[in-house]
This record gives structure tokens, sequence and C-alpha cells, in this order.
């Protein structure tokens, strides 16, 4: 036996619409749950080229579980990543390397500098004739994490930082940015 | 068996074999810590050394390093053997004056292991070795300008369009 459907769901008054509306749908905008998608779910690239890395290594570890933040994905190929933790100190060799790395990542991208080494040459900025002074020279950076190397708090701080960023863009910026200038 | 020999008497033993080929026996001063080290002629390096693994009594079939030094009026090979027969050390130094063309004969035919150390050599102050079967640079990038370890060395400004200097 069916009941008829009236029985089952007495029929909406209009003056009941709006209660409905209230408790189903938000009103935001698309750069608010798009900022909210990207800063929720930062996948970063599995990139150590030095002491930082294993630093790094202990920010997704248990202890300081970098997965509270959404962050803890780590990838091993740029294409499937959107944060790239340049943690490490960066050869000219591997200048060449980061650069073609950063280039395949898919945009929106992050660079995070991590540690002195990344930053600005490190303990090699005067006489190190194989160290590239500072990895913005070949990739542009978002956030700069001092130290050496840097505690693992200082790292996630680094990220909430990117957070902090992600969250304040907006998609018109972004398509802005991606076709301007990147490499100086 | 054993037969520990001190770094004098490997050097009197190798004084009769190679006579003038064998320069001179150093010692650092007193009070100064270091080694005691054979200076030898670089044209005879290769058989010295070939005498040095294969007779009987000195057996260094352990090459530990090949380094190079730079001075203002030479260039410097040094090489530090060990022997697991005897468990004695010795350290050879040849001098190259001519630092233009400093070239000395390879000795990765006695030792695989000198064929990274000599390229190493190579890369950092320019020694080529002579018969060296792939002598080419291991550390640095293949189309690097001068050898960063001499003193005189002035770092280039660009490498594939990224800035090198401060």
């Amino acid at each position: 036996m069916t009941l008829p459907l009236d029985a089952v769901q007495p029929k909406i008054q209009e003056t009941q619409l709006d209660d409905i509306l209230g408790q189903n749908i938000l009103l935001t905008t698309v750069d608010r749950v798009a900022n909210w998608a990207r800063y929720s779910a930062i996948w970063p690239f599995t990139f150590g080229l030095a002491c930082c890395a294993i630093e790094m290594m202990a920010v997704g570890s248990p202890r300081y579980d970098l997965d509270r933040f959404g962050a803890g994905v780590f990838r091993a190929t740029p294409r499937q990543a959107d944060l790239m933790i340049v943690a490490g100190t960066v050869t000219i060799k591997m200048a060449e390397r980061v650069r073609r790395l950063y280039e395949q990542m898919c945009e929106p991208r992050y660079v995070i500098s991590m540690g002195s080494c990344a930053t600005h040459g490190g303990p090699y900025w005067q006489y190190g004739y194989h160290v590239l002074k500072g990895v913005d020279r070949v990739i542009p950076v978002d956030v700069y994490v001092p130290g050496c190397p840097p505690r693992p708090e200082a790292l996630i701080q680094g990220i909430l930082m990117l957070q902090e960023k992600i969250r304040k863009e907006s998609i018109t910026k972004v398509l802005f940015k991606s076709h301007g200038q990147l490499h100086g | 068996m054993a037969n520990f020999m001190d770094r004098k008497t490997i050097y009197e033993k190798l004084k009769q074999k190679f006579g003038e080929a064998i320069c001179a026996f150093k010692e650092p001063q007193a009070g100064a810590h270091g080694d005691p080290f054979i200076e030898v002629a670089p044209d005879k390096i290769h058989s010295i050394l070939k005498f040095l693994k294969e007779d009987k009594e000195l057996l260094f079939d352990n090459l530990l390093c090949i380094s190079g030094v730079d001075y203002p009026d030479r260039l410097e090979v040094v090489y530090h053997f060990h022997s697991y027969t005897h468990l004695h050390k010795v350290v050879i130094k040849a001098l190259l004056t001519d630092k233009t063309k400093p070239e000395i004969d390879t000795v990765s035919d006695l030792w695989k292991g000198a064929n990274w150390l000599e390229r190493e050599v190579y890369d950092l102050f320019g020694i080529s070795f002579k018969n060296h079967p792939d002598l080419r640079r291991i550390l640095l990038p293949d189309d690097w300008e001068g050898y960063p370890l001499r003193k005189d060395y002035k770092t280039q400004d660009y490498w594939h369009g990224i800035k090198i200097g401060m």
C-alpha cells in the first residue's frame, strides 16, 4: 500500500521557504571557496637537498604532525604537488633542476624557501663557488623560513603563513600572476 | 705475517731502489702535527707506486686518498697509502713545478679507486692525469670554467643564465 505523497510530506508553505533555505544553503564568494579548498589541502613536494630535509621529515612525523593542517601528503612527483619546500643547499648544478621541477608543477604553485642555504646561500654565501646564493634567483619564493636548520615548529609556522597568504588570494590575481612576470 | 715498517725505513728502501727519483724525506717540525712524507719525482710516480703496491715487504694494497695542493711556485699531488697486510702507512708527495700545464701519470690501473680520486683532483686543481681512462669533471658541471681550489681562481659571473656571485 502506498500513501499519497501529501500524507508523508506536507505541502511547503510559502512562508516556510526562507527557513528551509537558511538551513541548507550557504552564500559565499568563489574566491573564498577556492581559497578554502587550496589552503586546506596543500600537497608538498618531497624535495630534500640537505640537512633541512631531516627537519622536514620530522615535521611530517607524528610528533609534529603536519597532517593537522592538511599539508602532510608529500608527493614524489612535481605533477601532483602544489607546494615546493626547498629544504637545503641549492648547488648551481642543482639550480637548473630546481627550476625545471618548479616549471613541471601545476598552478597555482607555491614555494617555501627553508633554511639559510636556500634563502641566501647560508654558510657558503661568500666563498661558495658552487652554491646558489638564494633559490629566489631561479624561482619565485612565497615564504622564507630562517634557521640552520629551522626547527620543525618554524617550518609549520611557515606553512601556516603560506595558508594565510593563500586565504587572501583572489582568482583574478592568480590568473594575472600566472601570466605576469615570474622569472626576472 | 705482518711486518710493520716505519716511514724512515720505507724511505730508505725506496731510495735504494730508485735513487735520484726519491727526492727527500721530511718530518713535521717539532710540536707541529702531521705525518712524515716522501717527496718523489713526478715523472717516475707510476713505477714507484707500482713498487709500493707489489713489493712483498711493502704491499700497500689500500689507497686512502689522493689530494691536490696549490702553492705559489708549484702544485702537489699527495698520496696516502695503507697496507692491510703489514698495517703500515706512508705519504707520498709529487711536486709539479709547471703550473701552466701540470701533468702526472695515472695510477688508476694499480688501484681502481684512484679513478674517481684523480678525477676530483682534475676537477678542482686542473692537474691532468696521463693515460687516465675517463678524465672528466666529477663534481662540477662539464662546461664549468676554471679550477676552484686554485688560489688564483675567479668565479665566472653566470652559468646557463644563473647568476653565481654574490
